[in-house]
């Protein structure tokens, strides 16, 4: 029985990341790359991918050592480890997808001051063992994928007509303004209504 | 843990340590991995805006203090084409870099966008393909386009409200222009006519500043 | 012949406007932006903090960075700078004029994580930038992010005494907001 009961918790650590505390629609965390990046379905999802990569590295490595660190210099400590994993990502992408990387641009190195992933050292990876700390990286990470994802469908449906990059065919008729600056406002507020109204039920 | 004064410098500069050598080891991992796909990126771009060749002759100038390659390329013993890579800082976001081809006899072949940081709708649509910078110059004969926009009294089209990107573009034309005529020879072994087009094309950078 | 100052400044504050064009500097634009007075105390530590880190993050980079073949750790070192600079600000300051202390002391610790001042530092390396175009970069884009703010936290005063639907109350409201400002500030582009 607590077997069963320990693995529920690991369930809903994952999954509290990404309906309860949904980095994006309820925690309005890392709002930036939200914005910013969701021009196309995939470019939102290679920013949430690269986000939940650096999230889940950074605190594992944060919940091993937190033991070690000295409380007044927790915070200059933690933002060495997140730069140095996202400086790591920044190359690995370089390397291996430059196209995505070329299409995300500054918003890459920009994780580091992403406050999902300093606050969820500070929150979670500082409090918690390693193999829970994962799961957190792994449902809030999750969480922000999705909802990265969604909001670069949805604008890349309306704006230019297409979906992860296939043609629909329509996009003469679509306006434009969607992939612009003032669309991805607009989207991701209704966007949060949407999620809320559906959480609420 | 307590913060003692000896324990946070030691712990910090512990963390910093091992940061920088885990940065620096992922960097020696992947240094040629980045210089090939850079590599692969500049050899799609030169098959982008050439005819097939075999292979290709790279040579380095400097213009207006800015790194401009040209390759040569050539299939069996004929040259084909030049493709020039060259670049601006006279954008709206800064650098714009492209890759320009010119047939043997001049004539511009394509145009390939490379890097820039364009406003989005606006700028950006130098990149779509069949866009209007592109449309006003491909096909034509580079000894005889005067690098304008139409705003500036040149005959060339310009992005609907990104007149600046657009004199980038033209800009970093021309320069590719100037590089493919030291490259093949000098700009009379390239279309035959002498002085004049080289003296627009200096008039036109100057004419770009005073109309910003 | 270089990107002339008055498009620099001009795109920087209006055109590309940090917060509504670029989208750098969110947080605290929807976490500040509720009171007039409070905004333009933030924007004022931002463009402060941002003028400063702009020349030494030009120094860092042409001096340290590209000499030693290390430009990867930018992310790392940038991070590193603000984080520091943020801090000798608040000490210096909180010694030197108490009274601008404490007009923008509480907003200081916030700046670390403001995105728009990390972004700046990175962007104008990428554009090439020499150190006088970086500092009026730098600057300007400051100003469009303390005029984005004010003019937003202005709209969001009256709309306090709307009527707004529940389901739109708070974040999603002003996000809507902010998105007919952007269209607005969209206007400008035919401006260079």
């Amino acid at each position: 029985m607590p077997r069963k009961e320990a693995k529920m918790n690991k369930m809903q650590i994952v999954l509290s990341g990404i309906l309860k505390n949904n980095p994006t629609f309820v925690l309005v965390l890392g709002m930036c790359p939200t914005l910013g990046t969701t021009t196309s379905a995939i470019n939102g999802m290679g920013m949430g991918v690269a986000t939940m990569a650096v999230l889940i590295m950074s605190n594992l490595v944060i919940s091993l050592i937190k033991n070690f660190i000295p409380d007044k210099v927790r915070i200059p400590a933690y933002i060495v480890v997140i730069a140095s994993f996202v400086t790591i990502i920044q190359m690995l992408m370089q390397a291996y997808v430059p196209s995505l990387y070329a299409a995300l641009g500054v918003f890459i190195p920009l994780i580091v001051v992403n406050c999902i992933i300093l606050g969820r050292a500070e929150a979670f990876a500082s409090k918690n063992g390693p193999i829970d700390s994962i799961l957190d990286g792994v449902g809030i990470g999750l969480g922000f994928t999705l909802a990265l994802t969604a909001i670069g469908a949805v604008r890349e449906v309306l704006g230019s007509g297409a979906i992860f990059g296939y043609s629909l065919g329509i996009a003469e008729y679509m306006p434009l303004v969607f992939v612009l600056a003032p669309g991805a406002f607009l989207v991701l507020g209704y966007m949060m209504v949407l999620f809320n109204k559906l959480a609420k039920k | 843990m307590k913060s003692t004064l000896f324990n946070m410098v030691a712990v910090l500069f512990t963390i910093t340590l091992i940061a920088s050598a885990g940065v620096g080891a992922v960097n020696m991992l992947t240094e040629d991995a980045i210089a090939e796909a850079k590599a692969l990126a500049t050899k799609e771009a030169v098959a982008n805006v050439l005819p097939a060749f075999d292979s290709n002759e790279q040579s380095e100038q400097t213009i207006d203090d800015m790194p401009i390659v040209v390759y040569k390329a050539v299939k069996g013993s004929d040259v084909v084409g030049y493709a020039v890579e060259s670049m601006t800082k006279n954008g709206f976001g800064g650098v714009i870099r492209m890759m320009v081809g010119f047939s043997p006899e001049g004539e511009i072949l394509n145009v390939n966008v490379l890097e820039q940081a364009e406003t989005p709708g606006l700028g950006t649509k130098m990149c779509d393909e069949g866009n209007a910078l592109l449309a006003s110059i491909k096909g034509k004969n580079s000894g005889d386009v005067e690098f304008k926009v139409k705003k500036d009294g040149g005959e060339l089209d310009a992005l609907t409200a990104a007149t600046i990107s657009s004199r980038a573009y033209y800009d970093a034309v021309a320069r590719a222009r100037e590089a493919y005529w030291v490259a093949c020879g000098g700009k009379a072994a390239a279309d035959g006519v002498s002085g004049a087009t080289s003296t627009n094309g200096g008039s036109d950078a100057q004419k770009g500043g005073q109309n910003e | 012949m270089e990107l002339s100052y008055f498009a620099i400044i001009i795109g920087a504050i209006f055109v590309n406007n940090v917060v509504l064009a670029q989208f750098l500097g969110i947080c605290p634009f929807l976490g500040v932006s509720s009171k007039v007075e409070t905004s333009m105390g933030m924007g004022a530590a931002v463009t402060f903090v941002m003028a400063l880190t702009a020349i030494v993050a030009w120094a860092i980079q042409t001096y340290i960075l590209v000499p030693l073949h290390i430009e990867y750790m930018q992310t790392i070192v940038f991070i590193l700078v603000i984080a520091a600079l943020v801090q000798m600000v608040e000490i210096i300051l909180k010694k030197v004029s108490p009274s601008l202390y404490q007009a923008l002391g509480i907003f200081l610790p916030l700046i670390t994580t403001n995105c728009a001042v990390l972004g700046v530092a990175i962007l104008m390396i990428q554009k090439e930038f020499n150190l006088l175009q970086s500092f009026a970069y730098s600057v300007s884009t400051a100003l469009g992010f303390a005029i984005a703010l004010v003019i937003f936290a202005g709209i969001r005063e009256r709309l306090e005494l709307d009527g707004v639907p529940a389901a739109l109350k708070g974040i999603p409201i002003a996000l809507i907001t902010a998105a007919i400002l952007a269209m607005a500030f969209m206007g400008f582009s035919g401006l260079v």
